[in-house]
């Protein structure tokens, strides 16, 4: 049975009041290697279907994956016996309406190993070149395609199919004491050029050839598209409406209420989401498989648009359900797929940034972070793969890296320079959360709280 | 003691493994697996006792593992047919084929006994035998009992797995497993003023079953009577300072503090870099093995896949290894690692400790950790009595907050509760603590370890590692322990506030 028709089987057995019906189709391939050798790979296929049942304002989850034709039924009615079962859903609303979208008779894509026909050769050259070169190559190659149907007994039918590419090399010195790293999202691998990156690579492990021990402090610190990506995809986790207006989060308002419109950058910072920006497309409509805090079954095929979360400088929406923007009287802005932050016009291009600083640290990424206190959004985190010293205007060695304790909130406030946003893979957080357009950053005192002996 | 669910076993598993494993054959690989899993998960989370969201959602497939040519090859699929099987079987060939011109480190496996068996974990009750309604309405009477002891809100929420496995190789084992894990887990906030905070229960995940919330391993209903006035005494604290105090540390903390620092650092796939891009790689570097002083004389660490409801505990892993308990510190030396079948032959180390582990269908295994734990002393001594001998100290209970570098070294730790010990008593609570510390400074720091009545097994259902990304689940048994002289921060500070 195509998806489609599992979708309208489901969608057609008596039972419930509303059904909401999900299919995914997923295939993944990767190539995983160390020391310029592989180590692992793969390929893998997945289907899931999901039944979202509704008797009253009650609700029922069942998801089953491999599902046979004659399987439908079993699942159709295990979420209906647990809508019944259950208490009234707080979140419930009417079911969003719609009708079939124009792509919705497409079969899903696919990917296979395949995808890596170009990439796998010029790996190999690469672990050569870089054998010759006195570099060992790390890193993973991934490829994804999700293609997910959704159907809704008011109607409405959508789909989606969202590739997703990474990669991320890692070149160390034979003694493993200097390590550089660069990474790349991608949608189908075509646009990744490895001769370039390994390049990139062989510079900075030069760079590092001159180390530079410094203690911990404030350091001005300008931070690359990636780091200020895994900082960014932090807070906007961290900007559910429901949260803040339960008074938990950095977007409290203390007293009650959320900080929604207060100004937390004092320059004209934007960040949003956008489904339709080119090279990081996403998902235009809501797919949710459970309710949560920040997410609501009732609101799935919703249509999602360009959304500023942050608006020259000022708070403006948070994560929403159409639940949670009538308990907190905000508009109906859910989670996109997607992260975009950009600064004033006429950035600079972080090796113009780099060039203009008479001192300072230059960051690869960032590592573990992890909340240490989410009233401020207090973060932790190791520096990783290459701090570098800048001093007037280029890179001198390599310093130390640093346990830093920061907030992306507290630090907004204190940027002074937002450089030129380019599409980046953010390094914490790839596996959840690849496209970014992000800007680098010029922090003047960057928090590092201690060394870490780590190379 | 329980049986394998007769809906999984009803499924053609040799036949299929037959499929598989022939097809491998035919195609010249020189090993094959065939693993075939079910793994279901029901989630509910509640808040201030009302349910919020639920979900039950079970991984059916297959997969098959192949070295060909001394690479490796892996495929997954859903189609549980011999003709889909064998399909995906030439799929692994076809990867191992299509990856061996990147290969320069041909695979070779250590010998393991043929084994053929059956094995399920301990538990009483299955949690997928509950209705939902049951499980929603105890989480809720827990929630409103807080509630109703002016706490501002609740959240609630409660995980339960269930993992089945076959496993058949080329070489003839074949192995049939079912274990079952439950997570419940509360939280009640308050807010006083401008401050806000939280506190959660302690209680840790188990490879138990529903009996757990009814009264088997842990008095929920004592833990929560305790925790309204506990988070009060929490908020009303004064704000830690920020200095060098000994700690005396509870298990509910440190049982992730093991984790990260002694059980991450001791897989030996860390340690020769297969994990370098990533989770990163370790200090505890091989030529240090029986060498490294990595804590002091009275610190001993197992590795242990047989430990009674630990959540990494199997009859035999991912690889056909039989569950083996192992020493990894001994009277405070690194002496041994945690291993996969490919290292241990790699490094000359003889037959594999049984770490290797696949989370789900989809996922190649990779090295996994056990239930590394810290061993208590016989004889030991109490938490009391670890606090007496503390004169300017402070006292943690529970987990929260973790970072680590990625080679082990520098680690950040927060928790649900601090008390401050002056003279070796209890002074109240304090606020807006971490800890950190250079994961050997601290470890050589220990200068007491409790007794055995003081040993909790804690630990996780999420530990995530590997490319494409994995998560495990696993246990850390540990007694209290003491520590002179670690730093500690204040957050608020660190903040910038």
């Amino acid at each position: 049975m195509t998806p489609q028709e599992v979708v309208e089987r489901a969608l057609a057995l008596p039972g419930a009041d509303d059904r909401v019906v999900i299919v995914d189709e997923d295939t993944t391939a990767n190539l995983r290697f160390a020391g310029n050798t592989l180590t692992t790979n793969g390929v893998a296929r997945g289907s899931r279907l999901t039944v979202i049942s509704i008797a009253g304002s009650g609700t029922g989850v069942v998801s089953r994956s491999g599902v046979t034709p004659d399987q439908i039924a079993d699942v159709v009615g295990a979420a209906d016996r647990a809508a019944r079962d259950a208490q009234p859903s707080e979140d419930a609303r009417p079911l969003v309406a719609g009708e079939a979208a124009a792509d919705w008779d497409r079969p899903a894509e696919e990917t296979s190993i395949a995808v890596f026909r170009d990439l796998a050769p010029a790996l190999g050259e690469a672990f050569a070149a870089a054998e010759a070169g006195g570099r060992r190559l790390y890193g993973f190659a991934e490829h994804l395609v999700n293609s997910v149907f959704v159907g809704t007994s008011t109607g409405l039918r959508r789909r989606h199919d969202q590739p997703t590419g990474r990669l991320e090399l890692n070149a160390k010195s034979p003694d493993m004491t200097r390590s550089a790293w660069v990474g790349a999202a991608t949608r189908d691998f075509t646009d990744v050029d490895i001769a370039a990156l390994d390049a990139t690579l062989a510079q900075r492990l030069e760079w590092a050839k001159r180390r530079v021990d410094l203690a911990p402090g404030r350091y001005e610190t300008l931070l690359p598209p990636g780091a200020v990506a895994d900082l960014m995809i932090y807070l906007y986790w961290s900007a559910g409406a429901r949260d803040a207006f339960d008074g938990r989060t950095v977007f409290s308002k203390p007293g009650g209420g959320t900080r929604v419109g207060e100004e937390l950058a004092k320059l004209p910072i934007d960040l949003y989401s956008d489904p339709a920006r080119a090279g990081v497309e996403c998902g235009g409509f809501t797919v949710s498989h459970a309710s949560s805090r920040e997410s609501s079954v009732f609101d799935n095929g919703f249509s999602l648009g360009q959304t500023r979360w942050i608006a020259d400088g000022k708070l403006a929406n948070l994560i929403q359900t159409r639940h949670s923007a009538e308990v907190t009287g905000l508009a109906e802005t859910p989670a996109i797929d997607n992260l975009i932050m950009e600064g004033p016009a006429g950035g600079k291009s972080l090796e113009e940034m780099i060039a203009a600083t008479e001192r300072g640290l230059l960051l690869t990424c960032l590592w573990y972070i992890r909340e240490v206190d989410p009233q401020t959004l207090l973060l932790t985190g190791l520096t990783r793969d290459g701090v570098y010293l800048v001093e007037n205007g280029e890179v001198t060695g390599e310093v130390n890296n640093f346990r830093f304790n920061e907030s992306p909130v507290d630090l907004l406030s204190r940027v002074t320079e937002v450089g030129a946003a380019s599409q980046t893979l953010p390094r914490e957080w790839n596996d959840y959360f690849t496209r970014t357009i992000m800007p680098p950053l010029r922090v003047p005192d960057f928090n590092m709280s201690t060394v870490s002996q780590a190379n | 003691m329980r049986q394998i669910d007769p809906d999984f076993l009803a499924l053609p598993l040799r036949q299929l493994a037959d499929a598989a494993l022939q097809r491998a054959r035919e195609l010249g690989a020189e090993f094959a697996a065939f693993r075939l899993e079910r793994v279901r998960a029901e989630t509910l989370r509640l808040f201030d006792a009302r349910l919020e969201g639920s979900s039950d959602a079970d991984d059916l497939g297959f997969a098959v593992r192949v070295v060909k040519n001394g690479t490796w090859g892996f495929a997954g699929g859903i189609t549980l047919t011999p003709e889909a099987v064998a399909e995906v079987a030439a799929q692994a060939v076809q990867v191992a084929e299509v990856s061996a011109p990147l290969n320069r480190e041909p695979v070779e496996l250590a010998a393991e006994p043929v084994h053929e068996g059956v094995w399920v974990s301990l538990y009483d009750v299955d949690p997928f035998d509950v209705p939902l309604r049951d499980k929603v309405a105890l989480l809720g009477d827990w929630s409103a009992g807080l509630l109703a002891k002016g706490v501002d809100h609740v959240s609630a929420s409660l995980m339960q797995v269930k993992e089945q496995k076959f496993y058949a190789d080329s070489a003839g084992t074949v192995t049939t497993q079912q274990r079952v894990r439950v997570h419940p887990s509360l939280t009640a906030m308050k807010s006083e003023g401008a401050a806000f905070d939280d506190m959660r229960t302690l209680a840790p995940p188990v490879g138990r079953g529903y009996e757990y919330l009814t009264g088997t391993g842990w008095d929920f209903p004592a833990e929560l009577a305790e925790l309204p006035d506990l988070l009060a005494e929490k908020l009303a604290a004064p704000s830690v300072k920020a200095g060098t105090y000994d700690l005396v540390i509870d298990p509910s903390n440190l049982w992730l503090t093991i984790h990260e620092s002694i059980g991450h650092a001791t897989e030996l796939d860390r340690a020769l870099g297969y994990e370098a891009a990533y989770a990163g790689t370790s200090f505890a570097t091989f030529d240090q093995l029986n060498t490294l002083a990595y804590g002091s004389p009275i610190m001993n660490v197992t590795g242990d896949r047989t430990a009674d409801h630990g959540l990494a505990t199997v009859g035999w892993d991912d690889e056909g290894v039989q569950g083996q308990r192992f020493d990894i510190v001994r009277d405070g030396t690194l002496v041994g690692y945690q291993l996969d079948r490919r290292m241990a032959l790699l490094k000359g180390l003889g037959r594999s400790n049984g770490c290797a582990f696949a989370d789900s269908p989809g996922h190649t295994p990779i090295q996994r950790m056990a239930n590394v734990s810290l061993q208590p002393a016989e004889g030991g001594p109490s938490a009391e009595e670890l606090i007496a001998g503390v004169d300017d100290g402070i006292y943690v209970l529970g987990d929260k907050s973790w970072s680590i570098d990625m080679q082990r070294y520098n680690f950040q730790f927060t928790g649900q509760r601090f008390y401050k010990i002056e003279n070796g008593r209890l002074a109240g609570q304090l606020r807006d603590v971490a800890y950190q510390a250079t994961t050997t400074d601290f470890w050589r720091s220990m200068d007491a370890v409790g007794g055995p009545e003081t040993y909790v097994l804690g630990g996780a259902f999420n530990c995530g590692k590997g490319q494409p990304g994995q998560v495990a689940p696993v246990s850390h048994g540990t007694p209290a322990a003491r520590f002179r002289g670690v730093k500690i921060l204040n957050t608020v500070q660190e903040g910038g506030k």
